[in-house]
């Protein structure tokens, strides 16, 4: 066995055995603390914790694309919150009053075309002028929540149809409607990502830019596809989400960018790119949903359940950079 | 070698550069089958040539005619597509995909909608790498390959196109001894198949055995062609080195004090071993070895970057351990590093700043810092070292090569170290200020520092050392004083030649 391929191993896998030593610490744990008397790795709570996993999860996937390529978006909260306010507001739109629940796939439509052109706009940014990634998010990240308060003020956006909500409720071969989507956005990703020309060279560009200019690939054009599908799976994201809660307050998403961040460095992607896997950062989404499921079974509040997971971030990084450190006898910096 | 058009041609290349003229009409001729080898020190404009022909640098004059066409280089993707293949000596690839990947990058085969075509990517990488009789496959990740295995990965790229001409950057310095015979192996399968190459080579041993002919360039310019079979090592080192560089060796010896710093059996990974070495107050030694031959590595671990894995370092006969630089710093051993730019200098602060920057901490006047003390100590320095600067209000980046470098040395002066070690104290400095610089080494060890310079230049280390250590590939080779060297014994050492072995 070549050298690194074990501590490769290692890593690829750390996330799922820190899944399992989770779901064992909580369950004993449980035994002790909980105040409920049901078991902590119940089916149905699984599932609740896959659906609940849904709208961080679907965007995680495509911040997974988009550091893999080299870059970071910000702005996926943002553009979570207006694809929201375009597929509720749309459905209440005089000119589709006539489509009865025709009008659902028609809202929908809207909100992921608002996600693609957004993205599509920071993808071209990021191409046309070289800015970094980060910055130019983070002005879309302020614009875009800028676009969402014009819409309806501070008031929250409403549109209940019982139709899209029982559509939302429901459940497929026992798994509920959010968790289909989170589960489609990942293998299709991952297939694209791992089986498509575009996604190898996607790989290629974060890992070493240089190489891939010399080898002729057109790294302008790989960024603004990568934009397109982080818009396009943020604004899924808010159709999953939004079909059930049918209600938007200007403020909705925020964080999200950071919480899909937290979750893709936890599934073991690096920040500086060309190295990580779509598998892995739902890995990671589900370790995220499990410490905060698993902390309150065992009665800890919201705010320790945060500090806990800082901490814990913190910590794989610091593991992740000695292991390399060691790796590659690099300098003392 | 057949005597039909050539497979490359390069006219009159000129190109300058701000303040240097990096090639001085150079012309290179490459036939078609026959292996070319490029020769000359360090900044004889050999990788200035490469770039121009791979398209990085365009021009300022000259021809390149490949198969008799005239042809202007675009870009590194343009040279390819006209058959021009460069072999890198750093590699470029990207580590975390396959070897298949990596050799067809930017060219994956496609099916439809996009997707790769797996199997005939492997297919065609198999085939390519059956040729090289590597022990890797097509799926293996770049990443878990040794250095020499990801090599043979930028070799293999060549062979997927329909070359012209190969151009072999330094390969085999990260090669075993099997695996340079697999890569002559290659090179003579490309000749066979009318492929012309040039490689490029400071290995005497391998520029005899595997070249036709040999082109020297020395400070920019062609200095002849030698035909391999009619030559010799002499001739070779005459036209590389030449006469006409006014630094002869040094003789003037100061008077020795104390053993400053000593080290004993040294290591670093596979980065140097087994390195013992002494510098006495008032002497200067010269490290002289190829690029990667472990030299600034060994200056690094003195420095406190990297952690040694054996060995003892002893200041003034105490033995010691040097954990970071600060450590260094208050230890008295200071680091001119290499690369001025990238890490000596804060280019856009200015002068002043620069040279106090290490001690600014001691320069304080309750909380503030004492910028009168900061003056002052510039101004000493400045006058000390001659340093050219209209007041130290001027920002460091736009003072010229030979002044920065003082800053630099002046900083680390004004810590009043025992040890100044120098890495490459001329690299990119005008030649009238690179007598000046050498003249200050001299002088400081004249003053009691013990004063080790790094240099890949051979008049360079000549003229300021003491005494010269000789590196190969990580090791000591032998330790010259300055009466016994010569350049070519010094070039033997350097290139892993035995005195014996050498004709």
């Amino acid at each position: 066995m070549e050298p690194g391929t074990l501590s490769t191993f290692l890593k690829r896998g750390a996330i799922w055995g820190f899944i399992v030593l989770q779901l064992v610490f909580f369950s004993v744990a449980g035994k002790y603390l909980s105040l409920s008397d049901t078991a902590f790795m119940d089916l149905d709570n699984m599932l609740l914790l896959l659906k609940q996993s849904a709208p961080i999860g679907i965007i995680a996937v495509g911040m997974t694309v988009i550091m893999i390529n080299g870059n970071i978006d910000l702005s996926v909260g943002a553009i979570f919150a207006l694809a929201a306010v375009v597929m509720l507001d749309s459905m209440t739109w005089p000119v589709f009053a006539g489509l009865g629940d025709w009008v659902i796939p028609v809202g929908w439509g809207l909100a992921l075309l608002t996600g693609v052109v957004l993205g599509a706009i920071n993808g071209l940014i990021v191409w046309k002028t070289g800015v970094d990634a980060f910055i130019v998010t983070l002005g879309a990240m302020l614009g875009y929540r800028g676009l969402v308060f014009m819409y309806n003020g501070e008031q929250p956006t409403s549109h209940l149809n019982w139709t899209l909500v029982d559509f939302a409720e429901a459940q497929f071969l026992g798994l509920p409607t959010a968790a289909w989507f989170l589960l489609g956005t990942v293998a299709a990703v991952w297939f694209i990502m791992n089986r498509t020309v575009h996604g190898r060279n996607a790989y290629a560009i974060g890992d070493n830019r240089e190489a891939a200019v010399n080898a002729g690939i057109r790294v302008g054009p790989h960024f603004l596809i990568n934009f397109m599908l982080i818009g396009f799976l943020a604004a899924l994201s808010a159709v999953v989400f939004y079909s059930e809660s049918g209600s938007v307050n200007p403020n909705d998403g925020q964080l999200y960018e950071l919480w899909a961040i937290t979750a893709v460095v936890l599934g073991g992607t690096k920040l500086t790119g060309g190295s990580g896997s779509i598998i892995s950062t739902l890995g990671g989404v589900i370790a995220i949903q499990l410490l905060r499921k698993g902390l309150g079974h065992i009665g800890a509040d919201t705010e320790t359940v945060n500090l806990v997971i800082g901490l814990i971030l913190i910590a794989v990084l610091f593991l992740d950079r000695q292991l390399n450190l060691k790796g590659k006898q690099e300098l003392r910096v | 070698m057949s005597q039909s058009t050539p497979a490359l041609r390069l006219e009159n290349i000129v190109k300058t550069f701000p303040g240097v003229r990096a090639l001085d009409g150079v012309s290179l001729e490459v036939l078609p089958g026959e292996v070319h080898a490029l020769m000359g020190e360090n900044g004889a404009g050999k990788s200035t040539l490469m770039k121009v022909l791979g398209g990085l640098h365009q021009p300022d004059e000259g021809k390149i005619i490949v198969s008799e066409q005239l042809v202007r280089m675009a870009s590194p993707l343009d040279a390819k597509s006209k058959g021009i293949v460069f072999i890198h000596q750093e590699l470029s690839l990207a580590s975390e995909l396959t070897v298949a990947e990596n050799i067809y990058l930017g060219e994956l085969p496609k099916k439809r909608f996009g997707l790769v075509d797996w199997q005939k990517l492997y297919a065609q990488t198999d085939e390519i790498l059956a040729k090289l009789k590597v022990g890797f496959n097509a799926k293996t990740r770049v990443g878990d390959l040794s250095i020499a295995n990801q090599q043979m990965v930028e070799i293999a790229r060549a062979l997927t196109v329909d070359a012209k001409a190969v151009i072999f950057d330094e390969p085999t310095a990260s090669l075993t001894d099997a695996e340079k015979v697999v890569l002559f192996d290659v090179i003579a399968d490309l000749k066979d198949h009318g492929v012309g190459i040039i490689y490029i080579s400071h290995r005497m041993e391998e520029i005899f055995k595997i070249t036709d002919r040999i082109s020297v360039l020395r400070d920019g310019s062609y200095r002849g062609t030698l035909v391999t079979a009619e030559t010799n090592e002499d001739e070779i080192t005459q036209l590389m080195i030449g006469r006409s560089l006014d630094l002869s060796r040094n003789v003037n010896h100061n008077e020795l004090g104390d053993t400053a710093l000593e080290v004993k059996g040294l290591s670093c990974g596979k980065l140097y071993r087994d390195i013992s070495f002494e510098v006495r107050r008032g002497e200067v030694v010269g490290f002289y070895g190829l690029v990667g031959a472990g030299r600034t590595e060994i200056a690094e671990t003195l420095f406190g970057l990297r952690e040694p894995s054996a060995g003892k370092i002893f200041l003034d006969g105490q033995e010691t351990r040097i954990h970071s630089p600060a450590d260094a710093i208050s230890k008295g051993i200071s680091l001119v590093p290499e690369d001025r730019k990238g890490q000596g200098l804060v280019l856009g602060m200015n002068c002043r700043d620069n040279m106090t920057l290490p001690q600014v901490d001691d320069l304080k006047a309750g909380p503030f810092v004492a910028e009168g003390a900061e003056v002052a100590i510039f101004d000493q320095y400045r006058d000390r070292l001659d340093i050219r600067t209209p007041g130290w209000k001027q920002t460091v980046g736009n003072l010229s090569g030979g002044n920065q470098q003082k800053i630099v040395i002046g900083k680390w002066l004004s810590m009043h170290p025992n040890v100044l070690i120098v890495d490459e104290p001329t690299r990119g400095i005008d030649v009238g200020s690179k007598s000046e610089i050498h003249n200050l080494i001299r002088e400081l060890a004249g003053h009691g520092y013990a004063v080790i310079v790094i240099s890949s230049e051979m008049p360079e280390v000549l003229h300021v050392s003491d005494r010269i250590v000789a590196m190969y590939s990580g090791e000591i080779i032998r330790t010259f004083t300055s009466d016994e060297v010569t350049e070519d014994n010094l070039i033997q050492a350097i290139s892993g030649i035995t005195p014996d072995k050498a004709a």
